[in-house]
């Protein structure tokens, strides 16, 4: 079963084509994760999942239902976007914040309802926030600030979430704990995840589905075991590397050749694969 | 700032209450003294004296028309701010007041325009097309729409239309000394029927006003947040434009463009109550009533026996602020 697909899909801004003719299928309820070097669309890809850009041709099929022609209400309460590096209005609360996540679900006669507390709370308790509730957003650190957040969009109670390069500008142990929590999400309550992420070797570890894309097209996908190779790495990044095994997870760790004043003697004309942990 | 809700709700009482005490001030204060027992017998048994007349015909329409313009502009200011995710935003600011003015004085100087009807459309007419050219010079480029480029591109148009406005005047005195006045923004000397014209649109700006500002909420945590949460952003941002279209260009109709009270108001109101705008909305509306009203009063006295156009001490009040504001929004 697909949360989401696309028909020949084509994206661009003007003349210009980003992704071109796209017919993708990402699973429901595991984390897919869309790779690609800079400027090749991913993000543009994610976007319009979310109907945030208009496809130029082709269409984007939610559920079973095109998103074109379902009303932008109703496609909030299935599908929740956190765009790259949101800013918050000055002096918004979290908890304010977090609020502004049942919006899809109010109109005239149904303001605040005890549903909507009850997203609101659990939202905030999933995410740790509990004790930042009153903080502003712009006072919080990069890490507190991308789980508020998060928070928002999970007050949106969507049974799928698309985020776009969640760990930018994070610590790596704000990467973990943030990349930890979606998983959680996605194994304890079967959420489609869908992001784009830019470290290579977190995406192998979290993600159950690689969308690898070049080009405009999809080069390749499928389980980060079997498509991540140095092959697929030197034609989607350019870049030359080994592809080893992580040694906790077990998952493809491409390590990248380059200079550096430990790079002496390694024959990088003969990439390797190492699949046994060092 | 006013944290609890019971603070707010009560705010906006107390806001009335000053607005009504200030309409009553300035019914009694002025050159002509007049006294309270002056103004019920006015109405009760209207006598045609002098005294009398003045109540009836300047004090109380005056009174009125300063405490709806300056709402009406105070709002459109907080609405623009809103939308444009611009601490510098307002009908004076971005020429939204100057080219409702040009349309006006072009009426009336080139095809003769006298009837309120014609002005009112006038005045709407110019606000909603500079409110057009701003946006789309503002939003122009790869980067969409930015608080820098719409700044340059308001006070751009701005200055445009008052050197045609002033181009026209200059070719054609006979109309100078019937707009002269008017352009310098002025509340005195306004004919209640004007308002009465106008108050159907004002009062359809205020209500949509009220209710925009838990969306503009949404939208001010960005474009594609608000998309992402159902937000259908663009007819949201329409009946934003036809708010400030509405009210901007009804005050000029009736007022002249009165500058300063839509940019430094909202500022006030977020003071006291945030950045939540179903509550700075309603504030903004108040405290502008507020300070026209005062404006207005002061100007009876600032160079008496004559008077003052309101709008010069609007921006005796507003030239301050707005340095303080502009130097915040470069130093953070």
């Amino acid at each position: 079963m697909d949360a989401i697909t696309t028909n020949t899909l084509t994206l661009g801004y003007g003349e210009e084509d980003i992704i071109k003719e796209l017919d993708l299928h990402i699973p429901k309820g595991e984390i897919t994760v869309f790779i690609g070097s800079n400027g090749c669309g991913k993000s543009t890809l994610l976007k319009s999942l979310a109907r945030l850009l208009k496809p130029k041709e082709g269409s984007i099929v939610l559920n079973g239902q095109d998103i074109a022609h379902t009303s932008t209400k109703k496609v909030a309460k299935d599908l929740a976007i956190l765009p790259q590096s949101p800013v918050a209005p000055d002096g918004l609360t979290v908890l304010q914040l977090v609020k502004q996540g049942r919006y899809p679900y109010q109109n005239w006669f149904k303001q605040w309802t005890e549903e909507d507390e009850e997203a609101v709370n659990y939202a905030i308790r999933v995410t740790g926030t509990e004790d930042l509730i009153d903080r502003k957003v712009d006072s919080l650190s990069g890490g507190q600030r991308q789980r508020a957040w998060i928070a928002m969009t999970l007050a949106q109670d969507t049974d799928t979430i698309l985020l776009d390069e969640p760990t930018t500008y994070l610590d790596m142990t704000h990467q973990i704990e943030i990349l930890d929590l979606l998983h959680d999400l996605n194994e304890q309550e079967n959420r489609t995840i869908i992001m784009v992420l830019h470290d290579l070797n977190l995406a192998c570890r979290y993600a159950d589905h690689i969308v690898a894309i070049h080009d405009k097209k999809v080069f390749q996908q499928g389980d980060p075991d079997t498509i991540i190779t140095p092959q697929l790495i030197q034609s989607v990044f350019g870049l030359q590397c080994q592809v080893t095994c992580d040694p906790i997870c077990g998952s493809p760790l491409c390590i990248p050749y380059s200079k550096g004043r430990h790079m002496k003697g390694v024959n990088k004309d003969e990439p390797t694969v190492n699949k046994q942990p060092i | 700032m006013l944290k609890h809700h019971t603070f707010k709700i009560s705010g906006i009482f107390l806001g009335i209450l000053i607005v009504v005490l200030l309409m009553w001030s300035s019914v009694i204060l002025g050159l002509t003294k007049i006294s309270t027992q002056d103004v019920i017998d006015s109405f009760l048994n209207f006598d045609g004296s002098n005294q009398h007349i003045i109540i009836q015909d300047t004090r109380i329409p005056r009174a009125l028309i300063a405490a709806s313009a300056g709402a009406s502009l105070a709002i459109a200011g907080a609405v623009m701010q809103g939308l444009t995710h611009n601490p510098l935003a307002s009908p004076s600011i971005f020429g939204i007041n100057a080219g409702a003015s040009f349309f006006v004085v072009l009426g009336v100087s080139f095809f003769g325009v006298t009837s309120l009807e014609g002005f009112t459309w006038l005045a709407f007419t110019g606000a909603a097309i500079a409110a057009i050219i701003v946006y789309v010079l503002g939003s122009m480029g790869r980067d969409g729409l930015t608080p820098i480029k719409i700044t340059l591109a308001g006070a751009a148009m701005a200055a445009l239309f008052s050197s045609l406005t002033q181009g026209m005047l200059t070719l054609n005195e006979r109309s100078l000394d019937q707009v002269l006045f008017w352009l310098a923004g002025s509340i005195q000397g306004r004919d209640l029927d004007l308002l009465i014209g106008l108050l159907p649109y004002l009062l359809v700006g205020w209500l949509l006003s009220l209710i925009i500002g838990k969306h503009m909420n949404i939208l001010a945590m960005g474009e594609d947040v608000a998309k992402g949460l159902g937000q259908r952003t663009l007819m949201i941002k329409l009946f934003g434009a036809l708010i400030v279209v509405l009210l901007a260009g009804g005050t000029v109709a009736i007022a002249g463009p009165i500058g300063f009270i839509g940019i430094v108001i909202p500022h006030v109101a977020r003071w006291f109550v945030g950045i939540d705008y179903r509550w700075v909305i309603p504030y903004s509306g108040l405290l502008g009533a507020m300070l026209l009203l005062t404006a207005d009063i002061g100007a009876r006295y600032v160079i008496a026996p004559q008077e003052a156009p309101v709008g010069v001490l609007t921006a005796l009040i507003g030239v301050p602020f707005f340095i303080y504001i502009a130097r915040r929004g470069i130093n953070e």
